[in-house]
């Protein structure tokens, strides 16, 4: 049926809605329907050959990391570790494509981006060893707490950045978040938020390919992650997660744009998790060997390191220095780990409040005097 | 620049009919001129100046930077108040109504509440969430909720809730100074509350955490807050016709719980009604009764009664009525005071 058709439509005279015009042209904002890479294509030939070489050296080193703390957790001295293994490119270029005065809002998962940043190995690790929620000060090293409610630290990052704005810092906060992660609330609630008030933010998704189990296709029926963009108003890109350049290339762009009051960006690294999702998960209910292996074929340090020394940039003695470190590293990191952490209970009233309420008082009391019993009685128990 | 004791002396002076909501705005508005630091944020706060005009003539007076109208999103907001004050900043927040304050609930309970602990004193979030809460104004449903047992029950975080004119100023500042995050309750329906109180005169600003006895009596104590301080003022002076003299303690704080305060008039009366107008049931009164009943059993003449709002959804406004604790069953309360054991 036309218009035409309808009773008394011929007196009807469509006209369009008052003042209508597009806040935005979503052109520029689009990604690109390819992932974008750096290595093995025209565009390695501007890379900067020392910036390879310490993205190089950090991948070793953090997939060491990786290596190092899973098997902590099966000798009991973590009670679990979320790897990114496979990841590490993601991760290292977002901790080095900021700036001293940057900050970085880590998810979980983002052990490696915290330590590439300069925070100690032991120290990004608490958290996981069940001693400490955060062992660091944040303000030391600008990165905020390891965050495991999902996206939840992306409000943060923008409320920060947009802080930092106002006291006229140029600084600039990088918020990682995962493809589930993508799907909460505060998720949109941060994009809308930094593109709204242009915050200086970049928000990185490192797109695994699983939330645990469940694949992307039943978190989103968007085309791509980075499409997610267009609808806040902010430029959406897509980066191939596996290979560092590439990803710490796009990243580099997107601080630089924030840094200069143009807002917000949107980053979608394309890029597959190698580990189960903890080393309590098991990977083989939800996902075939043959995915796996294709994935391992594109491996972020293999790729690297082919363009490396395919150069002549990097020999063997060059690949085995990196090993070097990294194991000395995980060596490093292996004998403090295994040293029992000292905890003093009457820490848990310490830092509920700036002072302590007469409650708080009153139920500490009650500890050490639990505690002071406990004591008499070890003693006396070993004949003190 | 006059002197503090000829300021004083102007503002005695200037002293006129104030009503609460006016104290709060002139409390952002010290808080404001006085900090740099202290921001406003929330859903029309700006131009608007707030659904209950609270925050009225500050972004005129401090910018759009300083009151911001952000958008429509409580998780956001708070959440982006958390990173401010991770940078240094002091914010403000307004969550509109009390039942809109629930999408921000994982930021506050997981983030607002438990930074500071997280990074073991490290990183204070001096953040006031100001909330207007409860009923008796007639609002349509998720605009009357009592929300402060949830609140209370998270720890990390103070809970205060002014129920005069002073305290309103007081209060607030006292909380947007606080280095910890404070839920500051508004009860809304005492909004057009009125006292004479001059705005520029800064009542004392009193250290959160301290109860005080509104009503002086001897032979029963009154224990409440907030919307329901009028109801047990009231129900004080309506009482001494029964031959009950009541004493009535406003706890201004829910968090830290004043004990002292509250053990001692018990003490001294012997017997105890904790009335609010939330839900009984989990509600805020058990465990005002279970701390008087711990410190005060060998004075108690009666068990700690409890006078509160039906355990139901917050009820349409044309039957709130029925659901607000008032004066008569205040003094119901009282009367079962006089307690005989079962033989
Ligand atoms: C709000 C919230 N809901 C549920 C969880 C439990 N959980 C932990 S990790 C995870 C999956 C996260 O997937 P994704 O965001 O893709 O990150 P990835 O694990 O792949 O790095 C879930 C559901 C959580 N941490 N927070």
């Amino acid at each position: 049926m036309t218009v035409q058709e309808l009773p008394g439509a011929a007196a009807y005279r469509p006209t369009p809605p008052p003042a209508w015009k597009p806040l935005t042209d979503p052109a520029p904002l689009l990604p690109d329907p390819e992932p974008y890479r750096v290595l093995g294509t025209d565009a390695v030939a501007d890379a900067d050959p020392e910036l390879l070489l310490r993205l190089y050296a950090e991948l070793v080193r953090g997939r060491r990391y990786n290596a190092q703390a899973t098997a902590l957790t099966k000798q009991g001295r973590l009670a679990v570790y979320p790897s990114s293994t496979g990841q590490e490119a993601c991760e290292i270029a977002a901790a080095l494509v900021l700036e001293e005065r940057d900050w970085l809002f880590p998810s979980y998962r983002d052990t490696l981006a915290a330590v590439a940043r300069g925070l100690d190995p032991v120290e990004a690790l608490t958290l996981l060893r069940g001693d400490r929620h955060t062992g660091y000060d944040p303000r030391e090293h600008r990165i905020a707490p390891l965050c495991t409610p999902l996206a939840t630290q992306l409000p943060h990052a923008v409320g920060l950045a947009h802080a930092a704005r106002l006291k006229g810092d140029d600084v600039v906060a990088l918020a990682m978040v995962g493809d589930g992660g993508t799907s909460e609330g505060d998720f949109h609630e941060a994009l809308n938020f930094a593109a709204v008030w242009r915050a200086p933010v970049v928000f990185l998704v490192q797109n695994n390919g699983f939330a645990i189990s469940v694949p992307l296709a039943k978190q989103t029926a968007a085309p791509s992650l980075a499409h997610k963009a267009v609808g806040y108003g902010m430029p959406g890109r897509l980066v191939d997660g596996n290979d560092a350049a590439a990803v710490h290339q796009v990243l580099g762009e997107a601080v630089a744009r924030a840094r200069s009051g143009g807002g917000p960006t949107l980053v979608e690294a394309v890029t597959y998790r190698m580990d189960a999702h903890t080393n309590a998960d098991d990977a083989t209910r939800y996902r075939v060997d043959s995915e796996v292996e294709a994935w391992r074929a594109h491996d972020p340090i293999q790729i690297l390191e082919r363009e490396l020394t395919g150069r002549g940039l990097l020999g063997d003695e060059g690949i085995e220095e990196a090993r070097a470190a990294a194991e000395r590293m995980a060596a490093a990191l292996r004998e403090r780990m295994n040293a029992d952490p000292v905890l003093d209970p009457m820490d848990l009233f310490a830092h509920v409040y700036a002072e302590q309420t007469a409650q708080l008082r009153e139920q500490a009391a009650r500890l050490r005097v639990e505690l002071d019993a406990e004591h008499g009685q070890d003693d006396m128990e070993e004949g003190r | 620049m006059t002197t503090a004791a000829a300021t004083a002396g102007e503002r005695t002076a200037k002293a006129k009919p104030a009503t609460m909501a006016q104290a709060l705005g002139r409390a952002l508005r010290d808080a404001m001129a006085q900090d740099p630091a202290v921001h406003v944020l929330g859903e029309d706060v700006g131009t608007l100046g707030g659904v209950f005009r609270i925050t009225d003539g500050l972004a005129k007076e401090f910018g759009d930077d300083r009151c911001t109208d952000t958008p429509l999103a409580e998780a956001g907001i708070l959440g982006a108040a958390v990173g401010m004050a991770m940078y240094g900043l002091r914010p403000v927040v307004e969550m509109q109504f009390d039942a809109f304050a629930y999408p921000a609930f994982e930021q506050l309970i997981s983030h607002v509440a438990k930074m500071r602990n997280r990074t073991a004193g490290a990183m204070p979030l001096p953040i006031t969430v100001r909330v207007p809460y409860g009923g008796g104004i007639g609002g349509v449903e998720h605009h009357s909720d009592s929300s402060e047992a949830y609140y209370m029950a998270t720890p990390g975080l103070h809970v205060v809730t002014p129920a005069t004119v002073e305290d309103a100023y007081g209060l607030l500042r006292a909380s947007i100074a606080s280095d910890d995050p404070v839920v500051f309750l508004e009860p809304k329906r005492l909004y057009w509350s009125k006292a004479d109180w001059s705005p520029e005169a800064p009542v004392a600003v009193e250290p959160i955490g301290r109860a005080v006895v509104r009503r002086p009596g001897r032979s029963a104590t009154l224990i409440t807050y907030g919307p329901s301080l009028p109801v047990c003022m009231e129900a004080a002076e309506a009482a001494v016709e029964e031959g009950w003299d009541l004493e009535v303690v406003d706890l201004r704080s829910l968090v830290p719980f004043d004990d002292e305060t509250v053990a001692a008039s018990v003490r001294r009366t012997g017997r105890a009604v904790v009335v609010h107008e939330s839900s009984g049931f989990g509600g805020p009164g058990g465990e005002i009764a279970a701390r008087v009943t711990e410190r005060c059993f060998h004075h108690l003449e009666a068990p700690v009664l409890r006078v509160a709002g039906f355990d139901i959804p917050y009820p349409p406004p044309m039957q709130e009525k029925h659901h607000l604790p008032g004066v008569d069953r205040v003094l119901d309360a009282v009367a079962r005071l006089q307690w005989e054991a079962e033989s």
